[in-house]
């Protein structure tokens, strides 16, 4: 089956393996990841101002080009995920916003939520199914302790995300079981790296991110693992070092077999 | 003709604030019957009353219209009115121009227009209406309480003292409810035991209570004075006749590992088991899930060591079918699950409990033998954290309850106050968002828990606890200070929010009484009926109505009692007058408004009719009891043939009004 795709400017700098290794596995498991073509930067960020509605039109033109092509629209790093669900919800649920931003598209046509916007989880549990996955491990991995880590992009807010309890989440740790590892289970793993803060202060970050990957090792976790680029990126700079960070496509692919050739291709 | 009157209120400013009460009596003095029109400021003072009697007399009207409040508010009062003028009670008729009127609208054009239309309707009506007499239906003198806690055990012994039998149907193979869970009370600090287990006692050996426990009620037919009710007795594989709770067979059962739901899985009872000490009917019970005997048919060891022979492995549910005139819900409270709220990381470390376990944990009788100690690991705990509010008062409901809980304030205030008592070496961190400690001596108390046992109470919530190593990271914010704080708590406590009993609502639809949202059952008027439901025959007590704490509880549970004493005292009930009736010579005898009667009320009789060719021919037609029914009028929407009809709403009334909302 073909799904659309948007991967997001990180994928195409900072986090190319995440963008890779998504491709890959997802062709292992008999998905194609089509890009959408001519696709801009989500934002980065969902602006909770109501009038703000230039920075959204991306969102919308991706989703609209994901409706046309009759495929869920599917995204990997949870920023644009989050950015592109929480515009896609607004333009179903917000009558005034859907009318403004319809004003903008002008005569690049009309959306008014038709698409389903999807997080590459959500594509692994609900239409491949952990299951097959399960099926397709070629190197189970056995022996590591994997902490996921959800961030809170990923699924916040809850009611719009839809993807999982945002306090207590098993999406990430019923993968990992799929893919013969042990989930470890750690209060902080549903907090905030954070994020943007960095920037600001990155003192900020610092604790934060330092929090969680402590809390990752005192618990026993071997690695952590994240869908997310600048979660990956605090908790990698101004997290304590005590354990590796590595996407979750990097481990699929791990496990899927897939990795190797990745590597021979370059 | 009838000859009608007209009788406009003001409410006060409550109708004439919106409704233009003049205009609306002279446009409706021009309808058709009407020889009388008047307003009035309030129609249901006596001095009203006596308006509507004199114009009954001095214009021999024959019935009128009262255009006020919701029937449901007065009808009853107007009706009574008409009765003592000598007019026949069903002759009234309420015309709604408050609650759906004058309350809703703000524009006094709108409102006048729409009272008008409103009254036209009822004028409309009574046009049609004809005298009823109502029938009357005898009284089973005996009341079912359903649910064995505090609530159910007080209303029950209040009937009794009464005269009245009672049975109690109980779930669990003991009553006591929660309050048998609970150590202390407030704000007394007495034992709740000793003061729950002589009313238990009480109701066991009080000879018009039978306790019927570990018994469900599978099915309610009937109405008030004579309802039937079906009530499943659950097999406990023990003769409770002979029976005589040694508890020698709770010693020796080889299977220990059942989780103890009395001590909240905190710690572990056999398969065959007496809930606590003090159980009554105190009796053991088998659980069939855990029973190895049950299970593979081998083991037998509690047959072998009961000296009583009480055991008996074949023993099968058992299903009996009782009458009683009223009826009492008392079902209850649980706490909610803490799943949802994970971000206090209940699920993740076992020194995270809630309030009830701590209980439990507190209690002489409980998993620790009354040692104030961690669940993980023994130690006796130094810093407590207790979160107020987990669940409760949940903005938009996302997750959680939007209501207060009400009891969790003064409990948390409780255990912090004994703890810090008995433990003056703790410290003691309570995080609210208010504290609500209305009362009497409820203030007094809180305020004792803070300045005389120096409890930490911060204003503000906890975001996260994070088990890390020995200690509960919990993170929270001091909204008074304005920062976030950290504490490395031994113990947290989770004062969960609580809800009605799953129970509640398939019981509610046996019994057709409404619930809220939340599943609470609501009372007939918040304010002047607040025990009884508006099923008529179905009263509440306890906290299955709203969240309440004991002297509450009780208080209600009485409440409850003396109004089912009030139903059960009378030898004969007035029935309804609007019921339904059959024209035979319509019916076909197609039984579809028997399927859709909820009251069985509606049976078949072949019966002789003469024809026009001058045979005879017998046929099938309905026919209802009119004591049963209960005038819903399923029936007269499901008749085919147009036989069926509502008196006091007939099909030719409903059209009536109809057409006089549409002129």
């Amino acid at each position: 089956m073909k799904v659309r795709y948007f991967p997001g400017c990180t994928l195409k700098t900072k986090a190319k393996d995440l963008d890779r290794y998504a491709r890959l596995c997802a062709e292992e498991l008999g998905v194609t990841l089509e890009e959408i073509e001519n696709w801009q930067c989500c934002g980065g960020v969902f602006t909770t101002a109501t009038d703000e509605i230039a920075t959204k039109l991306s969102s919308v033109r991706a989703l609209m080009d994901a409706r046309d092509h009759d495929a869920p629209l599917v995204t990997v790093c949870s920023a644009c995920h989050n950015v592109i669900k929480q515009t896609n919800h607004a333009m179903q649920n917000d009558a005034d916003f859907a009318k403004h931003v319809n004003l903008y598209l002008g005569k690049d046509g009309q959306y008014y939520g038709e698409a389903k916007a999807i997080h590459y989880l959500e594509l692994l549990r609900d239409v491949i199914g952990f299951d097959t996955i399960r099926g397709k491990v070629k190197n189970p991995l056995a022996g590591k302790k994997i902490a996921a880590y959800y961030g809170c992009l990923l699924l916040r807010p809850s009611q719009t995300m839809q993807m999982d309890d945002p306090e207590n989440p098993t999406v990430m740790e019923d993968l990992i079981r799929a893919l013969g590892g042990e989930p470890v289970v750690y209060a902080q793993r549903n907090e905030c790296c954070g994020g943007y803060a960095v920037l600001e202060d990155a003192a900020i970050a610092k604790k934060n991110s330092g929090k969680v990957m402590t809390d990752a090792a005192s618990h026993g976790a071997d690695m952590i693992v994240t869908a997310c680029p600048l979660c990956r990126y605090n908790l990698e700079k101004n997290g304590t070092g005590e354990i590796p960070v590595v996407y979750l496509t990097e481990l699929l692919a791990e496990a899927l077999g897939v990795k190797e050739d990745a590597h021979d291709a370059q | 003709m009838q000859r009608i009157g007209v009788f406009v209120c003001w409410c006060g400013t409550n109708i004439a604030g919106t409704v233009d009460v003049k205009r609306v009596a002279d446009a409706l003095r021009n309808e058709p019957g009407v020889v009388f029109s008047a307003e009035y400021q309030y129609m249901c003072s006596q001095a009203g009353q006596d308006m509507i009697k004199n114009a009954i007399r001095e214009h021999n009207l024959t019935g009128f219209v009262v255009c006020s409040c919701s029937p449901r508010m007065h009808e009853a009062t107007f009706r009574k009115t008409a009765e003592a003028a000598g007019l026949n009670p069903y002759m009234v008729e309420i015309a709604n121009i408050r609650e759906q009127c004058s309350w809703v609208h703000k524009d006094m054009e709108i409102g006048t227009e729409k009272a008008i239309v409103l009254g036209r309707t009822a004028i409309a009506k009574v046009n049609l209406n004809a005298p009823l007499t109502p029938g009357e239906s005898p009284v089973t003198k005996r009341a079912l309480v359903i649910g064995g806690g505090i609530a159910g055990i007080q209303t029950a012994l209040d009937i009794a003292d009464a005269g009245f039998p009672v049975d109690i149907v109980e779930t669990k193979p003991t009553i006591g409810g929660k309050m048998a869970q609970i150590d202390k009370t407030f704000p007394t600090l007495d034992c709740a035991a000793c003061i729950l287990t002589p009313k238990m006692v009480d109701a066991a050996q009080n000879d018009k209570i039978r306790i019927l426990s570990y018994s469900e009620v599978t099915d309610v037919r009937g109405f008030v004075g004579n309802f039937s009710v079906t009530i499943k007795r659950k097999a406990r594989y023990v003769n409770e006749e002979i029976c005589t709770g040694c508890g020698l067979c709770t010693e020796k059962c080889p299977q220990k590992k059942v989780p103890n739901e009395f001590n909240l899985g905190m710690d572990t009872r056999r398969a065959i088991y007496i809930p606590f000490a003090q159980a009554i009917p105190k009796v053991a019970t088998i659980d069939a899930d855990y029973c190895t005997m049950l299970k593979t048919g081998k083991c037998g060891v509690c047959a072998k060591v009961c000296t009583a022979g009480a055991i008996d492995y074949t023993q099968k549910d058992l299903i009996m079918e009782e009458k009683y005139g009223a009826i009492v819900a008392a079902t209850g409270f649980n706490p909610i699950s803490m799943e949802p709220f994970d971000e206090f990381a209940y699920s993740q470390s076992k020194d995270v409990i809630t309030s009830l376990e701590l209980e439990r944990l507190m209690n002489a009788a409980g998993p620790t033998s009354g040692q104030f100690v961690r669940p993980s690991d023994g130690k006796h705990p130094h810093k407590i954290v207790f979160v107020q509010c987990v669940g409760s008062r949940c903005a938009g409901a996302s997750k959680g309850k939007e209501y207060c809980s009400k009891i969790c304030c003064m409990y948390t205030a409780k255990h912090a106050m004994l703890i810090r008592d008995k433990y003056p070496d703790t410290e003691v961190y309570v995080f609210y968002i208010d504290v609500r400690t209305p009362g009497k001596n409820f203030d007094e108390f809180y305020r004792r828990a803070v300045e005389e046992y120096g409890v930490h109470y911060i204003k503000g919530m906890v975001g996260k606890v994070t088990p890390t190593g020995d200690t509960l990271r919990v993170q929270a914010s001091d909204l008074l200070a304005n920062k976030q704080i950290l504490i490395d708590a031994d113990l947290v406590v989770l004062a969960a929010a609580i809800e009605p009993d799953k129970s509640a609502r398939p019981l509610a639809t046996m019994l057709t009484a409404s619930m809220d949202t939340n599943d609470f059952f609501t009372e007939a008027h918040p304010k002047l009926r607040p025990v009884e439901s508006p099923t008529a025959g179905v009263f509440l007590s306890g906290a299955c109505q709203g969240p309440k704490d004991i002297p509450e509880t009780v208080s209600q549970a009485s409440a409850a009692a003396a109004k089912v004493i009030g139903l059960l005292v009378k030898d004969k009930l007035v029935c309804n007058a609007c019921v339904a009736s059959s024209d035979e010579a319509m019916c076909n005898g197609c039984s579809t408004c028997e399927r859709v009667c909820p009251y069985g009320a509606i049976t078949y009789a072949d019966k002789e009719f003469r024809m026009p060719d001058r045979t005879t021919r017998i046929r099938r037609v309905a026919q209802v009891n009119q004591a049963v029914c209960q005038g819903c009028g399923a029936c007269t929407v499901a008749c085919p043939s147009g036989a069926m009809d509502l008196r006091g709403f007939s099909n030719k009334q409903i059209m009536a009004e109809v057409d006089a909302v549409c002129k």
